[in-house]
């Protein structure tokens, strides 16, 4: 068995990568939120000067990678491999944004897991010695999501109770082989789960089940349980899709208590601000975990946390042809 | 030929059909926990409130249609032009940005009315502008009116002839 | 009087389409569809009719009477002008609504960009 690996699917990092520059950005209902102060640009609205969403997708992708880059100072030539994904077809959020850095490029996808999958795989390539810098970035919108996902943005459509608002927004992180910041430790890959969901105004709950399985994977492996974390984010599960997951895990005898948050729930006032059961999108899991959660660890708020982010893997296409919904969830321990 | 007796074999292996069996009890007890703890929309609320809408909608719609009558038109004549005056003021409020609001507080009560069925056309004329006037705005202006076109064109053509050779 | 039955109809089928949304796992478009099918269904065997007599614009601006204007159009004309009516009526008292969206959508189109 390969000397770092643990049980079936988690790796542990022997060097583990270091955060060492973090870049995040939202959008004008973000930017109302609870965690607004947290966040390096908030977006005056959606269109941000560009003449399609997509192209302003792709700028605050690209401005919150160069952000990151910046906190880090360092130059953008150092940096060795750059690792994006969104939530596009053909992710060219990240491709465009990529065609204007000029790093070693590798697009992701893994709808809003990408966040998590990200920090995996940069680990891995780091703690391999493949590499002393990477940049790992993720960004989703919530016009272009709204576009490709469900109808045109201005259509007369009443939110089901468990819809969820598409995060716009931008994070981006560095991580580096030394330097001083938080450090991404383990990471557990999940498999593709499915319990046959076909609703597509449900993600919470069709990704719950993935969520629980990673997380019960990770505990397996690991010999860790919920207590051994400050705290335990799931990634876009929103309201119903949290309350599912809890009940799913406590099916199995793991107790998820007070330190189990989601970000979906953290990034808006759900009760005030109109956007369903909760956030969702590549970025939500991404600027709570590089605008927030890492702030409150340099604070000593938290000193190592689990991030679950969870992905469905569907497209409208295949939702049409009557399929359900796999999903996916990538777990990643960050300790101070 | 190969293929489809490799196929026969992977079916007939025992363990997979178990599991598939196991998968499929898994799914069926997620599916009823869902349908169990899926918060209920608000529906006495949403049908009020639908009703409320719509009916205004429709008052709105008699306002134009009696103006249209104390003109001296008949109520067949009528009809046209009080349909265009209502989808006019769909079309409008859709460009104003308000009618998605609507949509959002009254369900039904905005998709249901003339205006609603407007709103589904500027609304997608709207967004695909950017994939181009040709095809992006010609191609998808009725993405979703569109099926509605077809299905009361097939249905209506249907019945009106089978009412046609079956009245004397 | 009109005005209150025309609220109380137009409501109520709007409520209908509520029930459908509430109820059912359907699209809003399939909700649309139904709902404009069954008025042509009804259109086509000369129901709505007292319907709109009754209501007015109660009937006659909810998706159900789009339904049923294209079905009574084709009726009428294939009454006046035999069985090719059935074509050329269709569109005869919705034809110009389906223009003056297409037209003015178009104009709305090209000055405003969607917002929220």
């Amino acid at each position: 068995m390969a000397a770092k690996r643990l049980g079936k699917s988690t790796v542990k990092f022997t060097n583990p990568p270091i955060i060492v520059g973090t870049g995040t950005i939202v959008g004008p209902i973000e930017g109302k939120g609870p965690l607004a102060s947290d966040f390096d640009v908030v977006l005056p609205d959606h269109a941000y000067g560009e003449r399609t969403p997509e192209r302003s997708e792709t700028k605050i992708l690209e401005q919150a990678a160069k952000i990151a880059i910046e906190r880090a100072k360092i130059d953008k030539s150092m940096v060795d491999y750059y690792m994006a994904g969104d939530l596009l077809n053909q992710v060219i959020s990240a491709s465009y944004s990529a065609r204007q850095l000029s790093i070693p490029y590798f697009g992701l996808y893994g709808a809003c897991s990408t966040c998590a999958m990200s920090l995996a795989l940069a680990g891995m390539v780091i703690d391999g010695g493949f590499a002393d810098y990477v940049l790992v970035a993720c960004s989703s919108h919530y016009q272009t999501a709204e576009r490709q996902y469900r109808y045109p943005i201005e259509l007369n459509i009443q939110r089901k109770t468990t819809s969820q608002y598409t995060v716009t927004g931008a994070g981006a992180a560095l991580l580096a082989s030394s330097g001083i910041g938080p450090k991404v430790t383990w990471a557990t890959t999940g498999k593709v789960v499915d319990l046959g969901s076909k609703d597509v105004n449900d993600m919470g709950g069709a990704m719950a089940p993935a969520a629980a399985d990673t997380l019960l994977t990770h505990f397996a492996d690991t010999g860790r349980g919920p207590g051994d974390y400050d705290l335990i984010l799931t990634g876009d599960l929103a309201s119903f899709g949290s309350e599912m997951l809890k009940e799913l895990v406590t099916d199995n005898g793991v107790e998820l208590g007070d330190n189990y948050r989601d970000c979906g729930l953290m990034l808006f006032d759900t009760k005030s601000q109109r956007v369903g059961a909760g956030g969702s999108g590549c970025a939500c899991s991404a600027v709570v975990t590089f605008g927030h959660v890492l702030k409150e660890m340099e604070k000593g708020t938290y000193r190592n946390v689990l991030l679950i982010a969870t992905g469905a893997l569907m497209s409208p296409l295949s939702c049409q042809q009557g399929e359900s919904i796999p999903c996916i969830a990538h777990a990643v321990v960050i300790e101070a | 030929m190969a293929s489809q007796k490799a196929k026969k074999q992977v079916s007939n292996l025992p363990h997979m059909t178990q599991a598939s069996q196991e998968e499929k009890r898994q799914q069926l007890a997620y599916k009823e926990l869902v349908q169990k703890r899926k918060p209920r929309p608000r529906y006495l609320r949403n049908v009020l409130v639908a009703f409320v809408v719509g009916g205004a909608i429709a008052v709105l719609g008699q306002l134009v249609l009696g103006f249209f009558v104390s003109r001296g038109l008949d109520l067949d004549a009528a009809s046209a032009p009080t349909l265009a005056v209502m989808i006019l003021v769909g079309v409008v409020a859709t460009g104003l940005g308000i009618y998605d609001e609507l949509g959002e507080f009254a369900g039904a009560g905005a998709a249901v009315p003339i205006t609603g069925f407007a709103n589904t056309i500027v609304a997608a004329a709207m967004d695909f502008k950017r994939e181009g006037w040709v095809l992006g705005m010609g191609a998808k202006m009725f993405i979703i009116a569109g099926p509605v076109i077809v299905y009361a064109t097939l249905a209506g053509v249907a019945v009106a002839f089978i009412k046609f050779i079956t009245s004397p | 009087m009109t005005y209150l039955y025309a609220f109380l109809v137009g409501g109520a089928i709007c409520a209908i389409g509520q029930l459908i949304l509430d109820f059912t796992n359907l699209t809003p478009g399939h909700m649309l569809v139904i709902l404009t099918v069954a008025g042509a269904i009804a259109g086509g065997l000369d129901l709505y009719q007292p319907l709109l007599k009754f209501a007015g614009a109660g009937a006659l601006t909810p998706v159900s009477g789009f339904g049923a204007s294209i079905a009574r159009g084709a009726l009428a004309e294939a009454k006046r002008i035999g069985i090719l009516g059935l074509f050329t009526g269709v569109f005869e008292y919705t034809g110009m609504g389906v223009a003056v969206a297409v037209f003015f959508g178009t104009l709305v189109a090209l000055i405003a960009n969607p917002k929220s």
